[in-house]
This record gives C-alpha cells, structure tokens and sequence, in this order.
C-alpha cells in the first residue's frame, strides 16, 4: 500500500444558501459539511456514517466534485482537484465514479441499458464501435446480468438489477475509486446481500477503493475497513471498522450503534440500549460548542462552551469529544 | 378480536389479474402486538388496507372474511366503515408528512379526529390534543398544537399521527412501516414510545416492517409474508430461534451482523421477489429456494397451530 492517499480532503468545506434569493435579511448559510479532512487510502474502503442531515452525501459528492466546495483542499493521487475547472476534472472523471441511492432517477428511462452503461466509453475511451460492444457485454457479466439485457430499457427491471446496471456505469471506465451514495438502502433486504456482495467481489477483481456511504450501520460494517462517523457536518469519530464497532468512543457514536435493532432475540434484551431524545438539529444554526452537546447524555459545561476537535491519531483511532469514552 | 379469513385482494390491470393477497389468514388477539415482516410487493400493506377498508380502487375485488368483535367488515357499507375507523381502528402510515395535511395546524387535526368521532367542544377538543401530545412525548406541547407540519421534523411529524390515531383509544392500531423513514435514533425513540403506549393503553397492535430488527424489538407475534401469502407465522421465540420456512431462514441470514467477526460474503437469496401478475406454479419461493424439490411444484399449505409453515420439509407435528 503505498502512502499517498488516492483521495485526500483538507478542512474541506461547503456551504449552501437557503432562503430568499432577493432579501438578504431572509438568507440563510447551511454549513452542510464543515472542515472535513479525511484521507482515502488505496485499497482501503472508507464507510461514512451519519443520520439525515448530517452531510454524508454532501461530503461524497463534493469528494467527485458534484458540488464545488467552499472552501479546503481536495487531492486526488497527490494532485490538487479543489479549483480545476469542469474541462480540467474531465480527465478525471475516468478515475473516480459514483453510484446513487435511487436506482429509479438515476438512470434514464429512455434509453436502453447498452447505451446507458456504453456512455462513460463513448465519452473516456477512444475504443471502436465493436470493441465497446465486447466491453458492455463484459460489464453485464461483471455485474452478473444477462447479455440479453442490454437491448432491454430500465423500467423493465427490478429495483436491484437496475443498481446493477448503475454499478456496470460506474465500472465501466475501470476507474480507481468509486464513490456509493446508499446503493442499497432502497432495495429489499433479500437484495441488499445481493449488491453487498457483489460490491465485495468487484472491489477483490478490479482493485477498486470505496468510498461508502449508508446510514445502515450494519451494511457499512461488511464493507468497510475504516469508518468515518459524521454529526451535523463533521467528522466527530474516525477509526477502524472493528474498533468503531467494538468500543465506539464518542457518545453519538455509541448511541447511534445501540439504536440499531438486531434481530437476535437472545441478545436484544440483554443490550443496554441508549436512546436519544431529539433529533438533529439544523446546520442552519448549530448548537454552540460541541453540536452534539444538547443531545449527549454526558455532556457537560465544558462542552457547552468549547467545540471539541479531531484527537491526534491514537492506534489510529480520532475523537472529537472532550469526554471519550 | 379480529380474525381474517381466507382474505383475497386482487386488482384488474391492464397486465390482466393481479392477486396481491392469496388466501390469507390470520387473527389479533386483544393487547398483543403482531408483526407481519415481508418484502414489498409480499402484500402485507394491502391486507391491512383490506382490513381498514381503504381500498377505494374500483378495480379492486376483495373476497373472504374480516371480522372485526364478530362484526363481518368485508361489505359493510362506508357509512358504518367511517364510524369505526379511527374510534375503534386506527392506522399510522409510513410517511407522516403525506398523512398530514400540510394546510392546517397538527392540534387542528387532531381536535377534528376526536369531534368526528366524539360530542366535544372546540376547546375540550384542543385541550385533548395537548395532552395526547405530551402524551407522545412531544417537546413543548401547548406550542407544538399550533404549529403547521412542515414545521416540524420527520420524528415529530410521526408523534403527532400517533397522538392523532391514539385520539380516540381505539382497540386496534394498525401501523405500517411507522419508523422507516426515520434515522435510526429516532426510530429507536418512536418505538420506545409506541412500547409505551401499547402498555398504557392496551390496544392491540399490527406492526408492519421488513425489517426483522425492529419484529425483534417490539413484537409478541410474526407472520412472515411472501408474494401475497404467509409462509410462516408463529410467537417470536419460534421465529427467530426455530425457523422453519427457508424463505424465513434466509431472510435472517442475509442482514449483516453488527458485532462479531465479519462474515466473508453475506449468504444471500438469488433472484427477486416473483411478479403478482406472473406468479410461479407451486410454492412462490421456489425459484429462489437453496432447498427446491419435487414436490414444490404443488402449493404447501400453512400447516401447523401456534407455530404454522408453508413448506413442504416442515412436517406436520
């Protein structure tokens, strides 16, 4: 594994304007994602966690440059990609790709799956006509669907198979990183394992790094080795799957793993269980100090005042809390 | 208390006869709370709908027996329907915002479910819906009685539906896929809350989900549905500790572990969920089953008492 990271963000930033376009006084600034740095190693899939609203999605997209970031730094393989312009990032593109939560916008009905996974060829490669034909049939089997389908249109599958397709899109250009915004929270559990799966075998075959983003803790932990847990825009714990899961260190954290309902009776009644009150509060105005202070059970005064920060590397494990746990 | 007989709901389609329920049966008793977990397109949200009579689609026909008390349902007419749902039957629904109407004030709501279905006056009627929503938990109650949805978050938006179906104490909550589009600590907290209230209150609940987590935590009984069937049903403890029908079985295997060591591939079940308008000869689930065999190409019948499956390798005890 070698030591530059493949993605790096650098107290990468962004905010949106909400509210009125013509009264200034009406204008709101969401800081939907708020000095993130994560590095993305090569080989090594980083799941990142965190309820609605708490800039997950923002962060992955601003990552493929689907959104300009407001401010920070954004490398990908050494290279600053923060300010490149749209023509500059195309070269990219074939190097970093993304899949989307709702298999049914993502795709265009009108046209067939051949042309819709060919796309990325047409515009990235400058193979012949024939040769793209071999690669679409390829893709199909990649992704374990028939060749025959590739005449078929969208709407003449299932929600898993079109996740499929889109996961065929974003492959075709054997890029090097992907980034999956919940490619598997709208689909049914049977197919869930399905896709979980098959994420696993394409990342083993085409040495692929993940980028993965789910607030299903449990589909997170088969798929990624380190996790980055997000609260109202930042990263507030940082680690390795195994540890996360085994000792979360930030109260959210903990309480957000509790949270999830197991189906094992034998241990559901034995679980401590902590439930929250509240809900995530608005990147409009967050709470002063540590944000997730008014919902902590252990907060106390120092956390209302005082924003707590990243802790340095520990057995690279990092918290932002002044109490861990 | 209510006891559902043989329930059949189908729809005319252009595609021809689709049959989203197949010959259903199954019966709540009082206080206990059932689960009914399947994937969708199973027909678990359709069979309840048949139960509240919500199904207004003309090209819907609904065949079988719902009794409600020892009161038939199928065929009552709208009027005697409406006096009954909402008093004696309430629904919660999964997406709060589209059960809410976005024009009126959720104390509005409310106090307008309870003079539906009660002599009240106005001012009793707001004061009522205060304390159903303290009831529910809701932060500052006598203020949030004036505020509109859209001003409230997704978990307050679902208090408040509660707070409105619990209004008149009905009997019967019917509660479908209440926490799905809720983030996972405030889903915990709604089903804490309904915990709660199913204690305080009694009713009986049928809790609608596909996710076996949430069936763990909160219900008493699980009927396991499949292409517009049952293919299991049985307490809790049988289900989860003794599953019989291979759908059920794989259903469970194929939800990652939270803790533990991390399985190298997930054991999932090939395939997808059969169409309603072309279902398989036989047993729905055997195309996908791992454990297919002659006699699947028959249709199993439930069979069994307290613990029933549908297959043919469960024998009959």
């Amino acid at each position: 594994m070698s030591e530059t990271p493949l993605l790096e963000a650098v107290e990468v930033s962004k905010r949106f304007t909400v509210g009125s376009r013509f009264s200034v006084r009406g204008r709101h600034i969401v800081h939907a994602v708020d000095a993130v740095s994560l590095a993305v190693r090569p080989g090594e899939p980083v799941g990142l966690v965190g309820e609605a609203g708490c800039g997950t999605s923002t962060l992955g997209r601003c990552m493929v440059r689907l959104y300009d970031i407001t401010s920070g730094t954004l490398r990908f393989n050494g290279v600053d990609i923060s300010g490149k312009s749209m023509r500059e990032m195309r070269p990219l593109r074939k190097e970093v790709q993304m899949v989307f939560q709702d298999p049914y916008a993502s795709l265009n009905p009108r046209r067939r799956v051949r042309d819709i996974i060919a796309e990325p060829l047409r515009v990235h490669s400058k193979l012949p006509g024939e040769a793209i034909k071999t690669r679409v049939a390829e893709l199909l089997d990649l992704v374990g669907l028939h060749r025959d389908h590739a005449m078929r249109f969208p709407h003449e599958f299932s929600g898993g198979q079109r996740q499929r397709i889109g996961i065929a899109r974003a492959i075709a250009l054997a890029p090097k990183l992907i980034v999956l915004d919940e490619p598997v929270s709208a689909l049914d559990v049977s197919v869930q394992a399905q896709i979980v799966n098959l994420l696993a075998d394409l990342q083993e075959r085409l040495k692929l790094t993940y980028v993965f983003i789910a607030h299903d803790l449990s589909v997170v932990r088969q798929v990624s080795t380190r996790i980055a847990v997000m609260y109202l825009g930042s990263i507030v714990e940082l680690g390795r799957a195994e540890d996360i899961f085994a000792r979360p260190a930030h109260p959210y954290t903990q309480a957000l793993i509790s949270a999830v309902p197991v189906p094992d009776i034998t241990k559901s009644g034995s679980r401590s269980r902590i439930v929250l009150s509240g809900d995530v509060p608005t990147p409009v105005n967050p709470p002063s100090g540590c944000r997730f202070h008014p919902r902590c059970p252990m907060a106390q005064d120092r956390c209302r005042t005082e924003r707590p920060v990243l802790s340095p590397p520990d057995g690279g494990r990092r918290v932002a809390c002044h109490f861990p746990l | 208390m209510l006891e559902v007989r043989d329930l059949r709901v189908s729809f005319h389609t252009e595609q021809g006869l689709m049959q989203a329920v197949d010959g259903v049966s199954f019966d709540v008793k009082e206080g206990e709370i059932l689960g009914v977990v399947g994937e969708s397109g199973s027909g678990k949200t359709v069979s309840l709908l048949a139960v509240m009579g919500l199904i207004s689609d003309p090209n819907a026909v609904i065949t079988g027996s719902i009794r409600y008390r020892g009161r038939e349902l199928v065929g009552l007419p709208p009027r005697d329907m409406r006096k009954l749902r909402g008093r004696e039957i309430a629904m919660i629904f999964q997406d709060p915002m589209t059960a809410l109407t976005p024009v009126y004030t959720i104390g509005w709501q409310i106090a307008e479910q309870i003079m539906a279905h009660e002599k009240i006056g106005k001012a009793a009627a707001r004061t009522r819906a205060i304390d159903l929503l303290a009831e529910v938990n809701m932060s500052d109650p006598a203020e949030a009685v004036d505020r509109y949805p859209h001003q409230l978050s997704g978990g307050m938006r679902q208090r408040a539906v509660i707070a409105m179906a619990l209004s008149c104490n009905p009997a019967l909550l019917v509660a479908d896929e209440p926490t799905t589009a809720l983030d996972v600590t405030v889903q915990a907290q709604i089903l804490d809350l309904m915990r709660k209230l199913q204690r305080n209150h009694k009713s009986a609940v049928v809790f609608i989900t596909h996710d076996m987590g949430v069936i763990a935590e909160i219900a008493d009984r699980v009927m396991v549905m499949y292409a517009g069937r049952i293919v299991e049903s049985g307490s809790k403890r049988d289900l989860f500790l003794d599953p019989r029908h291979p759908y059920t079985r794989a259903l469970l295997d194929s939800i990652p572990p939270l803790a533990g060591k991390r399985p190298r591939r997930l054991r999932s079940i090939p395939g997808s969920p059969p169409s309603l308008l072309d279902r398989p000869a036989g047993c729905s689930f055997g195309p996908r089953c791992p454990k297919r065999f002659d006699r699947c190409a028959a249709q199993p019948a439930l069979t069994g008492a307290s613990h029933a499956a549908a297959c043919f390798l469960v024998a009959p005890p």
